[in-house]
């Protein structure tokens, strides 16, 4: 955001930008759905809602400075929420996944409670327990979470005014999309308005920050729920696009994942988190595809992801510590001041690491 | 636990008879002080005399043994350090303690936090309030780090800034709250001769207006700004007066005196190690 032609009316009205955002997203979506296969546009509805789950997960860990392994269990209880209201009550989408969310940002609560108690490495670790203990729960309850099977619903079809040969992965695409501009919608008003700034002062100073009059605790929860609210949107519409929510899909890898997109995509940015979500689509795939190329054995295809994935996150910390969107915004400045704008302050320009940009 | 003052009403700190034990230790023993509006009070003694506790006391960080606090004649039973900047009373820390990873503009935002009117919800739509809350506080903010001539690095990062710029901002984050109690610990810790008359000139003009507590090693200071002082020596009060009284009793001369032995070196090395944290 250090381009200064950003005039000042569009400046300061949040809800402009937002909008604008939006808007521009969604027309996108509406145009690049269209052209894609039947397959891209799955793979588009699965970056939806792996977004939607990230940039809760990149708000908190940004902006609050608080770290949850157990958003893939808060996506969890998203999917079963939808998956039950759907399949055995009959719930139309939209309020399925409004619940959906809900629910997540009720469970949300008490964990954002003792978050709010918890540093560093307890925080992980509760958070942990929790993404680990929440799927045996569908074992504990065979008859309303179908155990190991899991809930099957069946697809949301696109609406008739779409036209009949409107394809059901274009639909579901659609439906992830709406759900991640939502997501981005809101985010992006938090995190430019005074409760970002708030969040982002009691991370750096818990208590100056009380001593400006915020109350830490209360900061702290807040972030955690609207976190947990977009971690359960996202789960909802993981049900609603694969048809299905089963503990197999969100096993305790997930919060590792998600975690990891959020790092290397770069903490605290929502563009960040959407270079995360492409990560956490392709890289099974890429994975996959190299296990095989070596004719691994399953056992060391299964484990591939994983490792992969902490050599990334490793090499990612190392070299890049703010992430892909971070060493984007790096090289842009470095280019623009190139370009000899040298008249900006000499001392380090306020680039700040953490507003979304 | 507050509610807006009467007109006319005492606008005075009063601490009586507070009791802080850490342990075996007593960091503050029976300690009574007060301070009105139009006043600065300098509270000095020894390192470990127990200052900072004192400040942590008012703020609601450390929950007194024994003893009673008032504000403007109403007693404050419990106090929560997030409701202070509502009840009009500001505080600087020894050190520095800004936000690190914001600009000096965003931190003075944070310290005028407690104008803030739209809440979350208006915040997440972006309603037009919360733009309306945001340009109030960002006009604040500039004002007042114009006022203590930092306007010209409103977007720079506290880290970039020499020590003595970023007590300045630190103090400006704590006048933007516009309280009507101002305590300073230590603000003159690592200030050259300059910047200290230009502080003293601050305290002066801040001083006429509002209450100020000024917790202070730095002797001329004290003796040129407060209007009175009150002395503390291992959690007790040992003197309080004008400043050239101060200057001249025994009491205090022995405590500093008695201390000196240790070597003043040794006296603000420790000092500094002691970040004053609550
Ligand atoms: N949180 C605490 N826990 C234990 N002891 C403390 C704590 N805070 C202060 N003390 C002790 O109380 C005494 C007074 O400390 P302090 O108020 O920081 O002194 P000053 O600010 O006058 O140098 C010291 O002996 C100090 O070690
Ligand atoms: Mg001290």
């Amino acid at each position: 955001m250090s381009a200064p032609a950003i005039p000042r009316a569009v400046r300061e009205r949040t809800l402009l930008r937002s909008l604008s955002l939006v808007i521009v997203g969604g027309l996108l979506i509406a145009l690049i759905t269209g052209a894609l296969s039947s397959y891209r546009n799955l793979q588009l509805a699965y970056g939806g809602y792996y977004f939607a789950a990230l940039a809760g997960l990149t708000v908190l860990a940004g902006l609050s400075g608080q770290i949850s392994l157990g958003h893939g269990a808060l996506m969890a209880v998203g999917a079963y929420t939808s998956g039950l209201l759907i399949g055995n009550e009959g719930w139309a989408l939209v309020p399925a996944l409004v619940a959906a969310a809900g629910v997540s940002a009720i469970i949300g609560i008490p964990l954002g409670l003792a978050a709010s108690r918890l540093r560093g490495p307890y925080l992980a670790g509760a958070t942990l327990a929790f993404a680990v203990g929440l799927p045996a729960l569908a074992d504990k309850f065979p008859s309303t979470f179908g155990g190991e099977n899991g809930l099957t619903i069946n697809p949301s079809m696109p609406p008739s005014w779409l036209g009949s040969n409107f394809a059901l992965e274009r639909w579901e695409a659609w439906i992830a999309c709406a759900c991640a501009l939502i997501v981005l919608f809101v985010l992006y008003n938090l995190v430019h308005s005074g409760v970002g700034r708030s969040l982002r002062a009691v991370r750096d100073d818990e208590i100056a920050a009380s001593l400006c009059g915020l109350h830490v605790g209360r900061n702290q929860t807040v972030a955690f729920v609207v976190s947990a609210a977009c971690a359960g949107l996202g789960g909802g519409v993981f049900t609603v696009v694969n048809q299905l929510a089963a503990p197999g899909s969100f096993q305790v890898q997930l919060s590792l994942y998600l975690l990891a997109g959020v790092v290397i995509g770069g903490l605290g940015s929502l563009v960040g988190a959407i270079w995360g979500a492409a990560l956490l689509v392709f890289l099974p795939n890429w994975t996959t595809d190299l296990a095989n190329s070596f004719s691994l054995s399953t056992n060391v295809s299964h484990n591939l992801p994983l490792a992969i994935y902490g050599v990334v996150l490793i090499a990612a910390m190392l070299l890049w510590p703010s992430g892909i969107q971070g060493g984007f915004r790096s090289l842009g400045s470095w280019l623009w001041h190139r370009r000899g704008r040298r008249s900006r302050s000499p001392g380090a320009p306020a680039d700040r690491p953490s507003a979304a940009s | 636990m507050e509610s807006r003052e009467l007109p006319g009403a005492a606008h005075r700190l009063s601490v009586e008879d507070v009791t802080v034990s850490f342990g075996g230790i007593r960091a503050l023993d029976r300690v009574s002080v007060e301070v009105s509006t139009g006043e600065v009070l300098g509270v000095i003694g020894p390192n470990g005399a127990g200052k900072t506790t004192l400040f942590n006391v008012i703020c609601g960080f450390v929950a007194p043994d024994a003893g009673t606090l008032s504000w403007r004649g109403k007693t404050l039973h419990r106090i929560r350090p997030h409701r202070l900047s509502s009840l009009g009373i500001a505080r600087t820390l020894q050190g520095v303690g800004l936000f690190g990873r914001m600009t000096v503009l965003e931190n003075v935002m944070v310290g005028a936090q407690h104008f803030r009117r739209a809440g979350i919800a208006s915040a997440m739509v972006a309603l037009p309030r919360s733009d309306k809350d945001e340009r109030d506080l960002r006009d604040r903010a500039l004002a007042t780090l114009a006022e203590l001539d930092c306007a010209g690095i409103a977007d720079r990062l506290p880290g970039t800034l020499p020590f003595a710029v970023q007590k300045r901002v630190a103090l400006a984050r704590a006048l933007v709250a516009e309280p009507e109690l101002l305590l300073l610990d230590e603000p003159a810790g690592g200030l050259g001769a300059d910047e200290l008359t230009e502080l003293r000139g601050v305290i002066e003009r801040i001083g006429r207006e509002i209450a100020v507590m000024v917790v202070e090693h730095h002797m001329d200071l004290v003796m040129s700004v407060c209007d009175r002082v009150v002395v503390l020596d291992f959690g007790r009060v040992i003197a309080a007066g004008d400043p050239a009284a101060i200057k001249s009793d025994p009491r205090v001369l022995e405590a500093y005196l008695g201390r000196e032995a240790e070597g003043p070196e040794a006296l603000t090395a420790a000092e500094a190690g002691n970040a004053g944290r609550p």
